[in-house]
């Protein structure tokens, strides 16, 4: 046998022990643990506000820590910072390329990200007299997918080539590689403790990282198609997957494996993106549909949904406080709903 | 050509079996525990959670001041 035919020998051996030990601490289900809970109330959120203000699609929204701003990003090629109190817009940054797809805000308020088809990552000091670019993150090989701030030193990306990375900002140079995934990568989320993170890719797989070594720790597989969305359970020990095959997934990290299915027969849109509340109780996921369906994660059970916007629905955030939820659609539109 | 691909191939391999061998030496924890955690958490945290509890921002002491001063011009 050659030497690749033994590798992929071995590799199918490891899968197949991986599978095994995963089943055999698979004693029951979350549903069936579950079922002793009550019941998630009926959800029944008002649309407060709707923020207008962009001219074409919405791609992504990210909350600030203050829980009162928000920056959103539109293919009009334009960020928009918001009050959300008001409504009003507090800034507007003009961006080189239209053609993005994510945005994200620093912990501190003081910088923001957005980066997309121009495989680039541009930071603003929005703080500065006038907004001004701080760094442009320029050596991802593919499109820019997904970014969040660690600090206002440190950045992570998720990319179109396949890898993530961590962002040196004071030198603009990369730090640490994730390498693993075989697909696009579109979905990122930090853990709480700021250890590790997760990510979500058209190989259908998530991975868990630890941030500082830039090694794989976990693979989570189980989708069948790619995931476009990914969160961390408040808890930490379990990350909330989103998916075009129209499902949502909860993996458990210390049981390493799926632990609860969220899917509908009658759903057949892939779920764009994903966002919990507080206590991680309530799924509130995005849909091609142009709805959000809102999910008690510990049930697995519909308990509301948000609807009113015309088109999908593509980004979805819950503040830090918990105090209600934003969605970002293709309508151009912000709704803030509690 | 073939051999330089055929190579990093076989480069490629070897990561992916060092990889698998990493995740196939974790300990697992029984689903039993790790579900019933997560409830435990989801519970602790019920009554904390405004979406679930119905809290509105207007409740919340800071946002009605934030709420007044927008009322009255002032925010």
């Amino acid at each position: 046998m050659g030497e690749m035919d033994t590798l992929k020998k071995e590799a199918d051996g490891l899968k197949a022990q991986i599978e095994a030990a995963r089943k055999a601490v698979n004693d029951t289900t979350m549903a069936a643990v579950a079922s002793g809970v009550a019941a998630a109330p009926r959800v029944q959120l008002k649309n407060r506000k709707t923020l207008k203000g962009h001219l074409a699609k919405i791609y992504g929204l990210h909350w600030s820590a203050d829980n009162r701003h928000m920056v959103s990003a539109s293919q009009d090629g334009k960020l928009l910072i918001w009050d959300t109190y008001t409504g009003n817009k507090v800034y507007a940054i003009p961006l080189k390329s239209s053609w993005v797809m994510s945005c994200s805000m620093a912990p501190s308020g003081n910088l923001v990200a957005s980066g997309g088809l121009d495989n680039m990552c541009t930071v603003v000091n929005i703080k500065a007299a006038s907004p001004k670019t701080l760094r442009e993150l320029d050596a991802h090989e593919g499109y820019l997918s997904h970014s969040r701030f660690l600090s206002d030193t440190e950045l992570l990306t998720a990319s179109g080539d396949t890898t993530c990375c961590l962002w040196d900002l004071e030198t603009g140079k990369q730090k640490v590689i994730y390498k693993s995934h075989v697909g696009d990568c579109m979905c990122l989320a930090v853990s709480p403790d700021q250890n590790t993170f997760i990510s979500g890719a058209c190989d259908s797989t998530a991975k868990l990282w630890d941030i500082r070594d830039g090694g794989c720790k976990q693979t989570f597989i189980g989708h069948t198609s790619d995931i476009n969305a990914i969160a961390f359970y408040p808890s930490g020990t379990a990350v909330i997957t989103g998916s075009d095959d129209c499902t949502l997934k909860m993996y458990d990290l210390r049981a390493d494996q799926e632990v609860n299915g969220y899917q509908d027969a009658a759903l057949n849109a892939g779920v764009t993106s994903v966002s919990l509340s507080s206590s991680g109780r309530l799924i509130f996921a995005g849909y091609d549909n142009f709805n959000c369906n809102i999910w008690d994660s510990l049930k697995a059970e519909k308990v509301g949904v948000l609807s009113g916007h015309d088109n999908r629905v593509s980004c979805i955030g819950v503040p830090d406080d918990g105090l209600g939820v934003c969605t970002g659609s293709w309508d151009s539109f912000l709704k803030i709903w509690n | 050509m073939a051999k330089m691909s055929g190579s990093s191939n076989l480069v490629a391999m070897k990561k992916v079996v060092q990889q698998l061998r990493f995740e196939a030496s974790i300990n697992r924890v029984k689903v039993s525990q790790a579900a019933a955690d997560l409830q435990q958490f989801c519970m602790q945290n019920a009554l904390q959670d405004p979406l679930l509890t119905g809290t509105h921002r207007t409740d919340q002491p800071q946002h009605y001041l934030a709420f007044i001063l927008m009322l009255q011009g002032k925010s």
